[in-house]
């Protein structure tokens, strides 16, 4: 552990000083810990120095965790559920309910496999618009029986086929950003690896949005933007550079609201540890969001959306 | 007997357009002269008279090609003469990620087209009827949705609730705005959350989808419509017609990501001709506030 790695455990220890202080208590300390969070967002800033397109590599590491390592680090007795109750059911996209710690979620994930098989029974982990409308009907499912919504990014994107066109790729995504504005309990959403535009906002629109260290996420990938822009998808390391796609350029421009740091090297150097960082960060999101009234969630999530932007008048 | 019109027309111009072009592509050449007189059909090939085409609203006279319209345009064509006033005319675009060449841009379309972004937003009135609208402007960066349009958006949804008013929304994008990355994305969210504010207190939006719309915008307010309405033709989708090509390694139908696609697919509830749009809209209006006939 270097200097900046203890002095982000330390402030770790009195964030969490303090909100079990203001659980006792009672007393309102919310702008210590935003401050205190601020600071640790900055150091976990200066740690970093690798550059864009070394990020994309490593976000895109065929070792990184997926979702089958959060869901064995990070939940309790996971129970699978499928289908979109409409077409099928899709493997790029898993969920199902189970616990983090004493609460009860509904977890929603992308599911990029590991090995060939996996891959090919999964789609690579970009979905058809059955596996939007199946994340959308278990959210859905959660809102009626007031379980926190939990979700992971992990897609290079939504399919690109004849199938999801017909069956309507635009419209199931954008049925899902319209529902998760207004949905009726809490849902928080993490990028774990690469989040490839439309097909990973569509589980993106959240209370807290957290990105891993060294995931993506961006509108489109730097290859495409390439070969768009500048006329060669050679180019990508690049573009990588224009598009602003690293966990700290996103929490910089307010797109995320907190980073989740990474063993050193990346994620898939110790998967266990990466998964024990994100489900504390979860746990604590959890302990804030279920103890507010739903409507005034629901209400700041719209503002949160809603400020997003750069725009001059 | 326009087309031979054309022809003698063609040989008169011919010495004083470049001649190169000429020899090399005659469909080009074709397209490169009259352009102030004549247009010819990309669809069927007929030689119009630009008059008449714009008489016509801009749609071709033998086989009913639905030519792309700016946002002036549009709007002339739908709402009542002197019932509009325009939302956030000065909101302007800026470079948030550094993105090179992109400030340039911006500049150098607002000057040439007169407008500050892709989106024009309002409110007025169709056969006296008030409504809110958006109408994207297809020619400023492909109609795509940055910052600015996400937020003109989403602000006139509001007003709209506010007001009580329906909302119409012309739909032309090539989607999110690359040069904006994750803010543009994030645009997406913001106009369907506002989409839903909206529809949660009762009131209707009805979106028009035009040529061309795809990517982020299909994928976010176009199709989230009470009421979805397609001109005939259009470009419909969520990919683009070559990235699924190259995925899937063969040639796409025709009617492949067409309105007529959509309709057939369930996705859209009607296709309306231009020159059958603002009455369809009105129908459409008056039924909804219970105004039967002529009252
Ligand atoms: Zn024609």
């Amino acid at each position: 552990m270097n200097d900046v790695d203890i002095k982000i455990k330390e402030i770790d220890e009195k964030i969490k000083k303090i909100k079990d202080f203001m659980n006792s208590s009672g007393i309102d300390l919310s702008g210590e810990i935003e401050s205190l969070n601020q600071k640790k967002n900055e150091l976990i800033k200066s740690l970093n120095p690798k550059s864009p397109w070394e990020i994309v590599q490593i976000a895109r590491q065929k070792s990184r965790p997926n979702y089958e390592d959060y869901i064995n680090g990070i939940i309790d007795s996971f129970i699978e559920f499928h289908g979109d109750r409409s077409f099928r059911d899709d493997a790029a996209i898993v969920g199902g309910i189970g616990f983090i710690d004493k609460f009860p979620v509904t977890f929603i994930s992308h599911a990029k496999g590991k090995n060939i098989e996996e891959n090919v029974k999964r789609n690579f982990g970009s979905p058809h618009p059955e596996g939007y409308r199946k994340a959308l009907r278990l959210m859905k499912q959660a809102e009626k029986f007031k379980r926190p919504v939990v979700c992971f990014i992990d897609t290079s994107g939504a399919y690109c086929g004849v199938g999801a066109e017909e069956r309507g790729q635009g419209e199931a995504i954008a049925r899902n950003l319209l529902e998760m504005s207004d949905l009726k309990t809490p849902i928080i959403s993490v990028v774990i690896g690469e989040g490839g535009s439309g097909g990973a906002l569509a589980l993106g629109v959240a209370d807290r949005v957290f990105m891993l260290e060294n995931a993506i996420y961006s509108v489109i990938s730097p290859e495409g933007c390439a070969s768009i822009l500048l006329k060669d998808s050679g180019r990508a390391n690049e573009a990588a550079n224009y598009l602003k796609l690293t966990s700290r350029d996103l929490l910089e421009l307010k797109v995320i609201d907190g980073i989740i740091k990474e063993p050193s090297g990346g994620a898939h150097n110790d998967a266990e540890l990466t998964a024990k960082n994100v489900k504390s960060v979860l746990i604590d999101a959890l302990n804030e969001l279920t103890k507010m009234d739903v409507n005034d969630l629901v209400e700041k999530r719209y503002d949160k959306i809603r400020s997003i932007g750069v725009f001059l008048e | 007997m326009w087309k031979d019109l054309f022809v003698q027309r063609k040989y008169a111009t011919l010495k004083v357009t470049k001649k190169n072009d000429f020899i090399k592509d005659e469909n080009v050449s074709t397209d490169n002269i009259d352009v102030d007189m004549f247009t010819k059909c990309p669809s069927c090939g007929e030689i119009l008279i630009n008059m008449d085409l714009d008489k016509n609203l801009k749609v071709c006279l033998k086989c009913n090609h639905h030519f792309r319209i700016g946002s002036k345009e549009r709007i002339d064509i739908t709402f009542d003469k002197d019932s509009i006033e325009y939302f956030d005319t000065n909101m302007k675009s800026l470079n948030p990620l550094g993105f090179p060449g992109y400030s340039e841009k911006l500049k150098s379309l607002s000057k040439s087209l007169g407008i500050n972004e892709a989106v024009v937003t309002g409110r007025g009135k169709i056969e006296g009827i008030d409504v809110c609208f958006g109408v994207m402007e297809p020619n400023f960066i492909m109609g795509s949705m940055g910052s600015v349009v996400g937020e003109k958006l989403s602000r006139m949804f509001e007003r709209a609730i506010e007001m009580k008013l329906p909302v119409i929304v012309f739909c032309a994008s090539g989607g999110a705005r690359m040069q904006e990355g994750m803010l543009s994305l994030s645009q997406m969210a913001k106009v369907s959350a506002a989409v839903k504010k909206h529809s949660n207190k009762g009131l209707l939006y009805i979106s028009v989808i035009t040529d061309p719309t795809t990517g982020g915008v299909t994928a976010s307010f176009a199709s989230l419509g009470d009421i979805i309405i397609a001109e005939p033709k259009a470009t419909i989708g969520f990919a683009g017609r070559r990235v699924i090509e190259q995925t899937i390694k063969q040639k796409l139908p025709l009617e492949f990501q067409t309105s007529e696609f959509m309709l057939e697919h369930g996705f859209i509830d009607m296709i309306a001709d231009r020159n059958k749009m603002k009455e369809t809209l009105h129908n459409i209006l008056k039924i909804h506030m219970g105004v039967k006939g002529n009252e």
